[in-house]
C-alpha cells in the first residue's frame, strides 16, 4: 500500500466521521421542529422534485442568473461521476479506474465534465463580479453584512480552486499520456485539457508532470471533502437540501393557513356543535401555548426551509414591505430561524442549557431575533413564497409568530383592536349601525 | 333603469320553498364600504339583467374571518367561520359568488377543513364564464381602444392562480390592455392584505400603494381595472395622494361592464 493510499484512507475516514457527525446534527436540528401532518400526494411531490429541484423551473423567471447557475449546477451534478472514480482510485491506488472498461464513453464523459467545468468557471467569475462589483440590491441588504457575504465569496473561491484542481489533474495527465508515461492509461484527448494541458504543461519533465497531476488530484478531492463539511456551516446546504425541501413543500393551496384543530374544537364546543360527551372536561390540562414563540413550535419543514435557504434574496426583492423600506425581509426571517436553531443546538450539545422534562429553556426565543415590527409589516401577499426557487415558505413562520403574539400574549398592533371587536360584535370589519343589506336600497335610486 | 330590482334573501327563498341558482356573498366591504357598495350594485345589475336567480344572506352573513386569521387571531376566525358554515349548511348552499378575493379564498380554501364545502367562484371567473357562454355581451364600447391597465390582486392571482379570467373579461371591452411592469405572478400587492388595511404602516420610505400607483401612472393608462374592494380603496387613495383622481379612474371589472352596457 502506497503512502498516498494510506493518506487517502486516513482523510476519507476523518471526513466520513466528521460528515456523519455534522449531518446527524443537522437532522436532529431539523427535527427540533413540530411534527406535521403531511398531505399525501407523492405524485405531485415527485413532479415538483423533477421540475423545480432538478429542472430548476422557478430559477428561469430570471434568465441570466438562471443560465449561469445552471452551468455550475450541471457541473456539480455530473462531476459526481468523476468523484466516484477519484474515491475508488484513492482507496485502491488505481489510476482512472473506469477508463479501460468504458473506453470511448470514458473520454466522452470526462470531456463533457470538462466543458461543463469551463462553463462553471465562466459563471463563477461572473458571479464574483455580480456579487462584489455590481450593485445588485438584493446582495446589499443589511442582513447580508459580514459573514453571509463572506460565506458567498468563500464558496465561489472554493469553486475556483476545484476547477484549478481538475485542470491540473487532467492537463498534466494529457501530457503524461503523450509521453507514454507508465501508469497513465491512454484515454485519448479530452475536450479541453487535450489542448490546454500541452499548452500549460508541455515541456515539463515527467516527474514535474506527475507532481502537477497529483497536486491537481489531491486539490480536487480535498476541496470536495472540505466543501462537504463546510456546507453544514454555510448557506450552501441548498445543494443537498433543495431536493428534500422541494419534495416536502406544501401541496395544498397557498390560500389555506394551517388549521388549528385545538382552537376549532374549543370554539365548536362553545357553540354547542360537539356532542357533550365528546367535550374534553379535563380541567387540569395546561392551557396550551398557541402559534410559535420559538423554533420548537415551528413545523419541522420551516426549519428545513431555514437550512435550505441560500440567501439569494429573491423573496426580499419581491416583498412589498421591503421594497417600500420597511424592516421586514423574508430572507432575514429564514436566516434568523437558522441562527436561533444553531444557538439552541450548540447549547444542547455543549450542555450549556439542560433540557428539563424534555423542554428547552434558555430564556430566549425567536422574538429575540425577529422583531414585531418585522412580523406586522407583512401583507401576506405570498410574493416571497412565489419567488423562492426551492419552494421555501417564509410566510408560514411569520403567521405562526403572529399567532403566538396575538393568542398567547394578547399583544399585537393596537390598531387591530377595533377591527377584532367589530367582527366579534357585529360580524363586520367596520362597526356600522346599518343593516348589512342596506346597500341594496341604492339599487333603485335614480342616478343623479 | 326602469323596473325596480328587489334582491331576495335566503330567508325569503326558504319561506317560499325555492332555491336560487347562486348565493351572492357580499362581504363586509360590499355591504358597508361606500366604494365597494358600487361593486355589489354592479354585480346585482348584471345578474338581474341576465335573469340569473340569486340571493344574499343579509344580516345572516358575517365576516369570513380572513383578516382575523391573517392577523393571528385564530379564535375569532374560527368563531366567524363556524358560524358562517352553520348558516351556509343550514341553507344547503352549493354555489357562492364573491366580489372579494379574500372572501373567495377563505370560503374556498379554508372552510373545507372546518366542514364547509362549497363551489366558490370569484366574479372575475363568473363574468368570464358568462361571456364565454355568450350570455353576457358587452355593447356600447365606451372603452373601445382606450388604454387600460389591470392590477392583479394577490389573493386571486398569486394565491389562487387566477390570472386569465379577469383579463378575458377586459378583452371583451375592446380596450387596449397595457400590463403593469409587475404583473401576474410578480404582481405587487396594493398594501391592504394580511390585515394591513386596518392598521398604520410600519416605518418605511414609502407606502405600498404609492409604489403601486407610481407604476400605474407610468403606463399612461386612464383606467385601472381591479377586482378586489381593498385594492380599489388602496389604489384610489394612492391616486388621490398624487392628485390624479380626475385623470385616472380605478374601477372594478364589473363596473366597466355595467358602464359599457349603460345598465
Amino acid at each position: 500500500m502506497s503512502i498516498q493510499q494510506i493518506a487517502f484512507l486516513i482523510l476519507l475516514g476523518a471526513v466520513s466521521f466528521l460528515a456523519f457527525k455534522r449531518y446527524s446534527r443537522l437532522r436532529r436540528n431539523i427535527l427540533l421542529g413540530k411534527e406535521t401532518n403531511l398531505e399525501a400526494n407523492s405524485g405531485q411531490r415527485w413532479k415538483n422534485v423533477l421540475l423545480v429541484a432538478f429542472g430548476q423551473k422557478k430559477m428561469f423567471k430570471n434568465w441570466i442568473p438562471a443560465i449561469l447557475h445552471f452551468f455550475i449546477y450541471a457541473a456539480f451534478v455530473i462531476t459526481q461521476i468523476e468523484l466516484i472514480e477519484i474515491i475508488i482510485d484513492g482507496i485502491f491506488g488505481t489510476h482512472r479506474f473506469f477508463a479501460p472498461s468504458l473506453g470511448g464513453l470514458y473520454n466522452f464523459i470526462i470531456s463533457f465534465i470538462e466543458v461543463l467545468s469551463a462553463l462553471a468557471l465562466f459563471a463563477t467569475i461572473i458571479f464574483l463580479w455580480r456579487r462584489n462589483l455590481l450593485k445588485i440590491p438584493r446582495f446589499k441588504k443589511p442582513e447580508m453584512k459580514g459573514w453571509p457575504t463572506k460565506d458567498a465569496n468563500l464558496i465561489l473561491i472554493g469553486e475556483l480552486l476545484l476547477l484549478t484542481g481538475i485542470c491540473c489533474m487532467n492537463g498534466a495527465d494529457m501530457v503524461l499520456q503523450d509521453m507514454n508515461a507508465n501508469h497513465y492509461y491512454q484515454t485519448g484527448d479530452f475536450a479541453i485539457t487535450g489542448w490546454l494541458g500541452p499548452a500549460l504543461f508541455g515541456g515539463m519533465s515527467e516527474s514535474g508532470l506527475i507532481a502537477v497531476e497529483r497536486f491537481g488530484w489531491w486539490l480536487h478531492i480535498t476541496v470536495v471533502f472540505a466543501f462537504l463539511i463546510y456546507l453544514t456551516y454555510s448557506k450552501h446546504l441548498h445543494v443537498i437540501l433543495a431536493f428534500p425541501n422541494v419534495f416536502f413543500a406544501r401541496i395544498k393551496s397557498r390560500g389555506e393557513m394551517t388549521n388549528m384543530p385545538e382552537i376549532m374544537n374549543e370554539v365548536k364546543s362553545m357553540m354547542g356543535l360537539i356532542p357533550e360527551e365528546e367535550v374534553s372536561t379535563d380541567m387540569t390540562e395546561e392551557l396550551p401555548a398557541f402559534g410559535a414563540k420559538d423554533i420548537f413550535e415551528l413545523d419541522w419543514r420551516t426549519i428545513m426551509n431555514a437550512y435550505t435557504c441560500t440567501e439569494c434574496g429573491r423573496c426580499t426583492n419581491e416583498c412589498p414591505a421591503n421594497i417600500t423600506g420597511k424592516q421586514l425581509s423574508p430572507r432575514k426571517i429564514l436566516m434568523d430561524i437558522r441562527d436561533r436553531v444553531e444557538e439552541v443546538s450548540d447549547n444542547i450539545d455543549t450542555g450549556k442549557v439542560e433540557m428539563v422534562d424534555g423542554k428547552y429553556d434558555d430564556g430566549k426565543s425567536l422574538f429575540d431575533y425577529i422583531s414585531k415590527e418585522e412580523l406586522y409589516a407583512c401583507t401576506a401577499c405570498n410574493a416571497c413564497v412565489e419567488a423562492c426557487p426551492v419552494m421555501i415558505d417564509p410566510l408560514a413562520p411569520i403567521l405562526e409568530m403572529r399567532r403566538y403574539d396575538i393568542l398567547s400574549e394578547s399583544a399585537g398592533p393596537k390598531d387591530w383592536l377595533p377591527m377584532f371587536n367589530s367582527i366579534e360584535q357585529v360580524g363586520a370589519v367596520w362597526q356600522m349601525p346599518d343593516a348589512r343589506d342596506k346597500w341594496t336600497e341604492q339599487l333603485n335610486k335614480k342616478e343623479s | 333603469m326602469e323596473e325596480t330590482i328587489t334582491i331576495k334573501k335566503m330567508s325569503d327563498h326558504l319561506a317560499a320553498g325555492t332555491a336560487p341558482e347562486i348565493l351572492f356573498w357580499v362581504g363586509c366591504a360590499g355591504s358597508y364600504d361606500a366604494r365597494a357598495q358600487k361593486v355589489a350594485i354592479a354585480i346585482s345589475k348584471i345578474l338581474t339583467e341576465l335573469n340569473i336567480e340569486f340571493a344574499i344572506l343579509g344580516d345572516e352573513e358575517s365576516c369570513t374571518g380572513d383578516p382575523a386569521r391573517r392577523a393571528g387571531n385564530e379564535f375569532l376566525f374560527q368563531m366567524q367561520a363556524l358560524q358562517n358554515i352553520e348558516v351556509l349548511n343550514g341553507y344547503s348552499i352549493k354555489k357562492i359568488l364573491t366580489i372579494c378575493p379574500h372572501c373567495f379564498n377563505t370560503l374556498k380554501n379554508e372552510y373545507p377543513a372546518l366542514g364547509g364545502n362549497y363551489d366558490v367562484i370569484h366574479h372575475s371567473q363568473y363574468l368570464q364564464e358568462l361571456i364565454d357562454a355568450g350570455k353576457l355581451k358587452v355593447e356600447g364600447g365606451e372603452f373601445k381602444g382606450k388604454k387600460l391597465t389591470y392590477h392583479d390582486s394577490c389573493y386571486l392571482g398569486r394565491v389562487n392562480n387566477v390570472y386569465e379570467a379577469p383579463r378575458k373579461v377586459l378583452e371583451a371591452l375592446d380596450a387596449e390592455l397595457v400590463e403593469l411592469k409587475r404583473c401576474r405572478t410578480k404582481g405587487l400587492c396594493c398594501g391592504a392584505g394580511g390585515a394591513q388595511m386596518y392598521k398604520e404602516d410600519e416605518p418605511g420610505d414609502k407606502r405600498i400603494n404609492a409604489e403601486r400607483v407610481d407604476e400605474i401612472l407610468e403606463t399612461g393608462a386612464k383606467v385601472v381595472a381591479a377586482n378586489c374592494p381593498f385594492c380599489l380603496t388602496m389604489l384610489g387613495d394612492g391616486i388621490k395622494a398624487e392628485e390624479k383622481q380626475d385623470d385616472v379612474m380605478v374601477y372594478d371589472i364589473s363596473e366597466l361592464i355595467v358602464q359599457s352596457n349603460n345598465w
